[in-house]
């Protein structure tokens, strides 16, 4: 095999070189002399296919069909939706007017003392501390009865969203070829399309409604549960399925007696990731419609109010704390030790009087005031203090922010951005298509020039490839910063901790809050939506990094030490040499995260895919937004697989090397 | 010789609780029409031709009421596989499970689904207990799934949790447990339904070789007082010898021999059988049946019984230096077994030690 031929290096013709340097050499000819096949270079217009307007017209045309079931639909989720408002944000009006007597919501005391009891119950003190400061920190800094609004959409839509997951799951599970030729490529799209994509046909099938950006963010955050379902009974160990049947189990009770609770531990990391992407869609849910902290965010973003929108920013960081934390511990909960015959109140302790105090509080809300409306004297803001930092800043470093945004302006941004665009299509489309047949097989070539030709077709060329010029950057700065911090963090431990602590916070962050900062110092503009997707995709890089080598078997270091190796001999030649696929594989998670996070960055005015996505948004243009999304998935798929393929290539290749080592 | 015509065996006048007959597993592509279009079983090579993996390959056999039946085989010999054809939990490419007179792969889902609720129980070789629930509430799980009223079940899962020697331990839950605690929890659900046919697919194999040891005492205790048929799988020979009414020794799919461990002993069919029983001691194994030589006179120094194991008599046979007289339930003369017999097989020596 030629393969075997190019990694021994030896003598046989390296023809796998060769095709890449033909082809590179063959594309930049085509690049530099444009005249030398015109339609080579730059996608002929009159080939374009008309697909968005195609797809426009096909949902216009089936509106009026699909409208009673859509209406129905919106009616049925707007009780679970109304009750949950009315809970823990507006109280029931029992007549019509606003002066109308009302049910009261519950009281803010009542709910602080409740989810610190949740914490305790679950986690003891540290999490019931964690929690307490949380929601105390919405109660102080006043975004209280946003921060409702948005715990009313994330309790309506994470059981949905967690129940649909599971069933979808479920049904995956029980039919592998549902699985493999349904679910998965649904869920493969549904995590790569920008939520921004796919809100606009939710958007024009459902209408403004209070509904929608509940459908837009359970569609958003479900995928995760339905693959942690999946996975959790796939690995169910083969006896305790046997033991079922030998039981005389029927399907029904196979499934709801063994296999989904022997399943739970990994089923409760789903519904985690449920509750943070529910977080994580909150200010995009908020642009179609949805109350609560995302439209303070936005408002401030739009309105360049840094303060406002840092607290209501940081509000929606400490829910996600206190809800991630929560549901961590609640997942790692063992359950409770209590002999047969521990009556109902000894068993529960927690819920009881986290009842009663709700109860309690609330009752007594409608005599003091100050029980059921956190007192405007209590509350306090550091708005001001934001805002003046900031024009502080600018005031006096604002030459050294200029120079450093003019420096990567020049120097970096625009020549990249500037081959990118002079790259002819067809070589970029061949490139890939070479890439995939040397890493893995026809299949592989065939699937990445299809989707790297796509935007060709479709006639946004352009605009993907300052998307591929954004993400490619930012991709190789996240790795220049994330890999070196990630071989830091193996090697010290009061780092380890602080870039723990660090990364977890940045991955509560919804991606939006990023931002705000970084629009403050370096104004609207390529370099800033550069700096906040590094910020955003720097994660990846640093945690597979920190796995890789954490998972490099202990008896290959202590053979290495035994040989007489230094620590940096054994950093350069074992450990890194080994940890390498796990490598690419955050390589491909940054250029993903990367993707995701460039859509919301056209929010500061990039010419990228994201714009193109945003404007489809404001015009509710169903046919430009989805192609102009399938787009940003299909480079994303692309890089994914490509990246994958070499991944498994590279393990390959170690697992023979240590194969042939042993002989 | 004339030990050949001696009938050994509990099984042979009992009937057949279950048995199969000519099961094949074939793993790969058309098997079933692989096998149905040969008059004649096909060997090894004509698997390999056709691409297929023979894990369980024409195995025939009859495990009677009440016996311990033991399949003994390496890893990758195929008795795991075979034990799950038996519980139908795999579904056989070809032949026949019957058991109580009724074909089993032609039984209906709700009926298998009845007569495991009933008739059947497993204990498996890493326990299988579920996380999520108690002691009692694992032991009281195949009742609770029949949807027996919660105090019966209860009184019964205590029942048995006391049986294996558990009681006090309740309301542990199986991570609280260690593995031989685990097991015997294992053991006691497989029992609380009181089933007919016990399957163990390697019950002690994950354990320490003292508890294993333990457990197997154990399990020989609770089937002095249950008397189930069991269909036991291991792949340790001293095990097999130790607890065995009968053995199956499987190799590549196939049983290449069936007997009591003294058959086994006595007369290997193959070399590889020969290889597993050549330390086995003799003595052990060995029943007084098998030693003694017709009787020839009087003077004899006591009476043992034919199907006493030599080990058990070798002491007093060898102090009183003189024969003693084989006799059975009836007390009629069968023949005799001299102290020189006796000391030939413990050192090894003649034509039985070999």
């Amino acid at each position: 095999m030629t393969d075997t031929a190019l990694t021994s290096g030896s003598r046989p013709i390296p023809w796998g070189r060769i095709g890449w340097l033909l082809l590179l050499g063959a594309t930049l000819a085509l690049g530099i002399w444009h005249g030398l096949l015109p339609w080579a270079a730059d996608y002929p217009k009159p080939w374009v296919l008309p697909l968005a307007k195609q797809i426009t017209t096909l949902f216009k045309a089936s509106l009026d069909t699909l409208m009673p079931a859509t209406r129905a639909f919106s009616a049925v989720l707007q009780v679970p939706l109304d009750f949950a408002i009315g809970l823990f944000a507006k109280g029931f009006p029992l007549g019509p007017g606003p002066d109308a007597p009302a049910i009261p919501r519950l009281s803010w005391i009542g709910i602080i003392a409740a989810v610190t009891l949740i914490g305790h119950a679950y986690g003891g003190r540290k999490v019931a501390a964690i929690a307490f400061f949380c929601f105390a920190y919405l109660a102080v800094f006043g975004q209280w009865n946003p921060a409702m609004l948005t715990l009313a959409l994330v309790a309506v839509c994470v059981p949905v969203g967690a129940l649909l997951g599971l069933f979808i799951g479920v049904a995956a599970y029980r039919n592998p070829r549902f699985d493999s030729y349904v679910v998965r490529p649904a869920l493969d799209l549904l995590q790569t399309v920008p939520a921004f994509a796919y809100i606009i046909p939710i958007l024009f099938l459902f209408g403004f409604t209070p509904v929608t950006p509940l459908i837009a963010t359970v569609a958003f955050a479900m995928p995760p549960m339905v693959r942690a379902t999946t996975l959790a009974l796939h690995r169910v160990p083969a006896e305790i399925q046997e033991f079922g049947a030998m039981a005389g189990c029927t399907r029904a009770q196979l499934l709801w007696r063994i296999l989904l609770p022997s399943a739970k531990p990994t089923l409760m990391i789903g519904v985690n990731q449920v509750i943070m992407l529910t977080l994580n869609m909150v200010i995009i849910a908020s642009m179609i419609g949805a109350e609560g902290l995302g439209f303070d965010v936005l408002f401030a973003l739009r309105n360049q109010k840094i303060g406002v929108g840092l607290e209501a920013g940081l509000a929606i960081t400490a829910l996600a704390i206190a809800l991630d934390r929560l549901s961590q511990a609640a997942a790692e909960a063992k359950p409770a030790l209590y002999r047969p015959g521990t009556p109902f109140h000894r068993r529960h302790p927690h819920l009881l009087l986290g009842l009663a105090i709700l109860a309690a509080t609330t009752l007594l809300g409608t005599f003091l005031p100050a029980f059921a409306a956190v007192p405007p004297e209590m509350t306090v803001t550091t708005a001001p203090v934001w805002d003046g930092l900031v024009k502080w800043i600018n005031v006096n470093f604002f030459d050294y922010f200029e120079a450093l945004r003019t420096f990567l302006l020049i120097w970096i941004l625009n020549p990249v951005k500037l081959t990118l665009l002079n790259l002819p299509w067809l070589g970029a489309v061949l490139l890939a298509a070479y890439a995939g047949w040397r890493l893995r097989d026809k299949g592989l070539a065939m699937l990445a020039a299809g989707l790297i030709a796509f935007p060709a077709l479709v006639g946004l060329w352009d605009k993907a490839m300052i998307t591929v010029y954004l993400c490619f950057i930012a991709a190789v700065i996240s790795c220049l910063i994330g890999i070196p911090l990630g071989v830091v963090a193996t090697r010290s431990r009061w780092f380890d901790r602080v870039q723990q602590v660090v990364v977890d916070t940045l991955q509560t962050l919804p991606s939006f809050v990023y931002l705000i900062p970084v629009v403050m110092l370096f104004r609207v503009g390529d370099v800033t939506a550069l700096i906040a997707i590094v910020a955003f995709a720097v994660t990846p890089a640093i945690r597979y990094t920190i796995h890789g080598i954490r998972q490099v078997p202990p008896h290959l270091i202590e053979a290495a030490i035994a040989t007489g190796c230094t620590r940096g001999q054994i950093l350069w030649r074992v450990q890194l040499p080994l940890a390498l696929p796990e490598i690419m594989l955050g390589i491909n998670q940054t250029i993903l995260f990367a993707l995701s996070m460039l859509v919301i960055t056209a929010l500061v005015g990039t010419r990228d895919l994201g714009q193109e996505v945003y404007i489809a948004l404001t015009k509710v243009d169903t046919g430009r937004g989805i192609i102009a999304g399938l787009c940003v998935a299909f480079l994303g798929i692309a890089a994914d697989r490509l990246l994958r393929a070499g991944a498994e290539r590279f393990r390959r290749r170690l697992g023979i090397a240590a194969r042939a080592g042993m002989g | 010789m004339a030990l050949a015509q001696v009938p050994i065996g509990a099984s042979a006048e009992k009937p057949a609780k279950l048995s199969c007959k000519h099961v094949w597993k074939l793993f790969g592509q058309n098997a079933e029409s692989f096998l149905a279009g040969r008059p004649t079983p096909p060997d090894a090579a004509a698997l390999a031709e056709a691409g297929l993996v023979g894990a369980v390959r024409d195995v025939t056999l009859d495990v009677a009421e009440g016996e311990i039946f033991i399949v003994m085989g390496l890893s990758g010999s195929g008795k795991s596989t075979l034990l799950r054809c038996l519980a139908r939990l795999i579904e056989p490419t070809a032949g026949q499970v019957v058991f109580e007179g009724r074909d089993l792969l032609k039984a209906s889902e709700a009926e298998m689904i009845d007569i495991r609720r009933h008739k059947m129980g497993m204990v498996f070789q890493n326990f299988a207990l579920l996380p999520h629930l108690s002691v009692l509430d694992n032991v009281a799980f195949p009742l609770a799934i029949q949807s027996v009223p919660k105090d019966k079940r209860l009184a019964r899962a205590r029942e048995v949790i006391e049986l294996v020697g558990l009681k006090g331990r309740e309301g542990a839950y199986p991570r609280e447990l260690s593995g031989g605690q685990q097991q015997r929890v294992g053991i006691a659900r497989s029992l609380a339904v009181g089933p007919d046919l016990w399957f163990l697919d390697e019950p002690f194999s994950a354990l320490d070789p003292l508890i294993r040891r333990e457990m197997q005492t154990e399990l020989q205790r609770l089937q002095a007082v249950l008397k189930k048929t069991i269909i036991f799988i291991t792949h340790d020979f001293d095990e097999a010898i130790r607890l065995a009414d009968r053995i199956a020794i499987m190799k590549d799919g196939a049983v290449i021999q069936t007997g009591t461990p003294e058959e086994l002993v006595l007369r290997p069919a193959t070399e590889y059988v020969a290889e597993f029983t050549r330390d086995v001691q003799r003595a052990k194994v060995m029943s007084v049946r098998s030693l003694m030589r017709p009787a020839n006179g009087a003077g004899y120094a006591g009476t043992v019984r034919p199907e006493q194991k030599i080990a058990a008599i070798a002491a007093q046979v060898i102090e009183a230096g003189k024969p003693f007289a084989v006799a059975d339930e009836s007390g009629a003369l069968l023949g005799e077994i001299a102290p020189q017999a006796v000391l030939d097989l413990l050192i090894g020596r003649g034509p039985a030690g070999a």
